[in-house]
């Protein structure tokens, strides 16, 4: 392989591993905010995913349940969020910030002793027997992948036809762009969007697991890194489909592999800027023009239902 | 009214201030109750913690001035965005805004040559016009374009970070700090002065307060305050008004900006003499001085109290990590804690809730 050839495929290989928690905690906050809950608290849940996850990996050694912990750390985390804001109807901008402050905290607090240490049962990458031979495809897709990649992606298309091809993804569209109509019809409203972000906190989790269980297999405090927050900006970018997720996590992922892979050209520090520039520049251009006439976003984003009015 | 139980429930949507008061300090208690249950669950004795906290805070001129030392970066952050929370411009951005005044602060201290006291009077004025540049962005494209404001606002908190880690480790980086991520130390007419015997930098402070005054006469007294509280309201209102959004939510998105910025020049020029780390020059005072905005409840004047509160919390997190060996994180999990019960509790401040036997 020629030079560009290796660093095309070099770039398209890492941009899959860094959009993979992307990827993840993108899904999530689509399937929160389909059912009309902002969750700005992704990024708190992601940093309790990736501790618990790391804690659980290195008790028991397993890397699998310390990722199904980190899911269940994500999604507890998220039934916050969801007391809060579907029972309580607090303000979701200011629930979701708690969140996100009380996560970051509640980490950095029990994750002190942790600090450093290495794991040595982190998850496995994987390459697929076959298809990691072909040429040029195999080394970009399934060649040292996360298994997290390849569920994600099967997550991505199922969650994609849960919720425009089914009676339930019906029911949490429904939700969210008119809850009223959706309790006339029978829908239970405050279950819904109970468990939909619920199912946001939960993928959250595995998002923030990827990174301490196999990514980067440690724990340091504010590995996060802001990564909650362009998957939330990606959820409108994406204009909340699963399915463009797929796309809009990956470009990130490619953000933030160049963000590393430049830096003999530029300093590391004004690089690390690159995804959140990118993130501000995305999330202009498509507010603009064509793109501009609704884009799907869910009417009754943010809002919070009571039973009884209108 | 509906009836839960036993209960009589019945919307109040204009609570009375006593009540506010109430509920939220029953708020604030039931945090530390929690917090409580956290200093247990770490092995503190939660009577012993408290004491120690308030004989480290309240106990001494140092400490006392600790609390004021640190409610005033949250003062000038939190009465920004209580203007910028009037008119529903959600600024998340003020640790940002803080950085970017320090950014500018720093480079007038260090490289401009400026004599005598004119140069601390430049480094405020490049500070806060940094700050109000930097949060002005998110209001054009908020405005112009639709963009998310609570989205733009909080990336650019992360550009600006970078960007102070990008002057620190490259071309800001102090040839006299042995290799240390600092600029050089300031001139010493960039120097702010201190109340003696405590780390107040009373210029800031009483930056602050008047801050905090000029904005509660801008929103109770003028027209300008008047546009505010319409947007605030609702956006028809406002376009039937004849308001202008543009010129409404940039202008109090600057003012907002500004103040943070102003906040950012403090902490360089008062406390610590030099830029250094982002997280050693903020702390996450823009964040926490979104509560600060909260508990105020649309004045700025209360933003002055509840900055001493926090400002309070913060001093508290120093006595933590000092006497009692916890980590500094303990105040990020105690601000998240007391954040939902605020919020949490307004269901109640709304709700008139009477026990109504028999009827039901």
């Amino acid at each position: 392989m020629s030079g560009w050839e290796s660093w095309l495929v070099g770039t398209v290989s890492r941009a899959l591993a860094f959009g993979t928690p992307l990827l993840w905690a993108t899904l999530g906050e689509i399937y929160a905010e389909r059912a009309g809950v902002v969750n700005l608290g992704v990024e708190g849940m992601m940093a309790l995913g990736a501790f618990f996850g790391f804690a659980m990996a290195k008790v028991t050694g397993n890397p699998w349940v310390a990722i199904v912990l980190a899911a269940l750390a994500g999604g507890t985390a998220s039934l916050l969020h969801a007391f809060l804001s579907v029972t309580l109807r607090a303000n979701q901008y200011v629930s979701g910030l708690a969140l996100t402050m009380f996560g970051l905290g509640l980490s950095g607090l029990l994750g002190r002793g942790w600090t450093g240490q290495p794991l040595f049962h982190s998850l496995k990458s994987i390459s697929i027997p076959g298809l990691s031979h072909i040429p040029y495809i195999g080394p970009m897709f399934f060649q040292k992948q996360s298994v997290l990649l390849y569920i994600g992606v099967l997550l991505a298309l199922a969650m994609w036809f849960i919720l425009f091809h089914t009676r339930w993804g019906l029911a949490i569209r429904a939700v969210g762009e008119s809850p009223a109509t959706a309790d006339a019809m029978g829908i239970n409203v405050f279950a819904v969007r109970y468990l939909c972000v619920f199912i946001g906190g939960l993928l959250a989790g595995v998002a923030g697991g990827f990174l301490s269980v196999e990514y980067r297999p440690a724990w340091t405090e504010g590995m996060t890194a802001g990564m909650g927050w362009i998957a939330i900006a990606l959820t409108i970018f994406v204009a909340w489909n699963p399915l463009q997720a797929l796309g809009g996590a990956f470009l990130f992922g490619a953000l933030y592999h160049l963000s590393y892979r430049l830096q003999q050209y530029v300093s590391p520090e004004l690089l690390k800027t690159l995804p959140y520039v990118a993130a501000i520049l995305v999330l202009s251009l498509t507010a603009t023009g064509a793109a501009r006439r609704r884009r799907g976003a869910p009417a009754a984003l943010g809002i919070p239902y009571v039973r009884g009015e209108r | 009214m509906r009836r839960i139980g036993p209960f009589a429930v019945e919307y109040v949507p204009n609570p009375g201030k006593l009540k506010v008061l109430g509920v939220s300090l029953g708020a604030i208690l039931l945090g530390l109750v929690v917090m409580a249950f956290i200093f247990w669950g770490y092995g503190v004795s939660p009577v012993h913690a408290y004491a120690t906290i308030f004989r480290g805070t309240f106990g001494s001129r140092f400490g006392l001035g600790e609390i004021v030392r640190r409610a005033i970066p949250l003062m000038l952050c939190g009465v920004g965005l209580v203007l910028a929370f009037r008119a529903l411009f959600w600024n998340i951005g003020a640790e940002g805004q803080l950085l970017v005044g320090a950014i500018v602060g720093t480079g007038l201290a260090l490289y401009s040559g400026i004599h005598g006291p004119w140069l601390l009077l430049a480094m405020f004025l490049g500070g806060f016009a940094a700050g109000a540049l930097w949060a002005s962005i998110p209001a054009l494209l908020r405005i112009l374009l639709g963009v998310n404001d609570v989205l733009t606002t909080l990336m650019l908190n992360y550009v600006a970070m970078y960007i102070v880690q990008y002057l620190i480790y490259g071309p800001w980086r102090g040839p006299t700090m042995r290799g240390f991520a600092y600029t050089d130390l300031f001139p010493d007419n960039a120097w702010l002065p201190l109340i003696p015997r405590t780390n107040v930098h009373w210029p800031t402070l009483l930056a602050g307060v008047l801050l905090a005054v000029i904005f509660w006469v801008l929103l109770s007294r003028t027209r300008f305050g008047y546009e505010v509280r319409v947007v605030g309201q609702s956006t028809e209102a406002a376009r039937y008004a004849g308001i202008s959004m543009l010129r409404t939510i940039v202008l109090v998105a600057a003012l907002s900006g500004g103040a943070a910025g102003l906040a950012g020049v403090g902490e360089v020029a008062g406390i610590h003499h030099r830029l250094l780390e982002p997280f050693q020059v903020s702390m996450g005072y823009g964040y926490t001085a979104i509560i600060v905005a909260w508990l105020a409840r649309g004045s700025p004047l209360v933003a002055i109290i509840t900055a001493l509160f926090f400002g309070w919390i913060f001093a508290s997190g120093d006595v933590i990590k000092t006497f009692l060996h916890m980590p500094f994180q303990v105040t990020s999990v105690f601000n998240g804690l007391l954040l939902f019960f605020l919020i949490g509790s307004e269901v109640l401040m709304y709700y008139r809730i009477r026990l109504r036997r028999g009827e039901a």
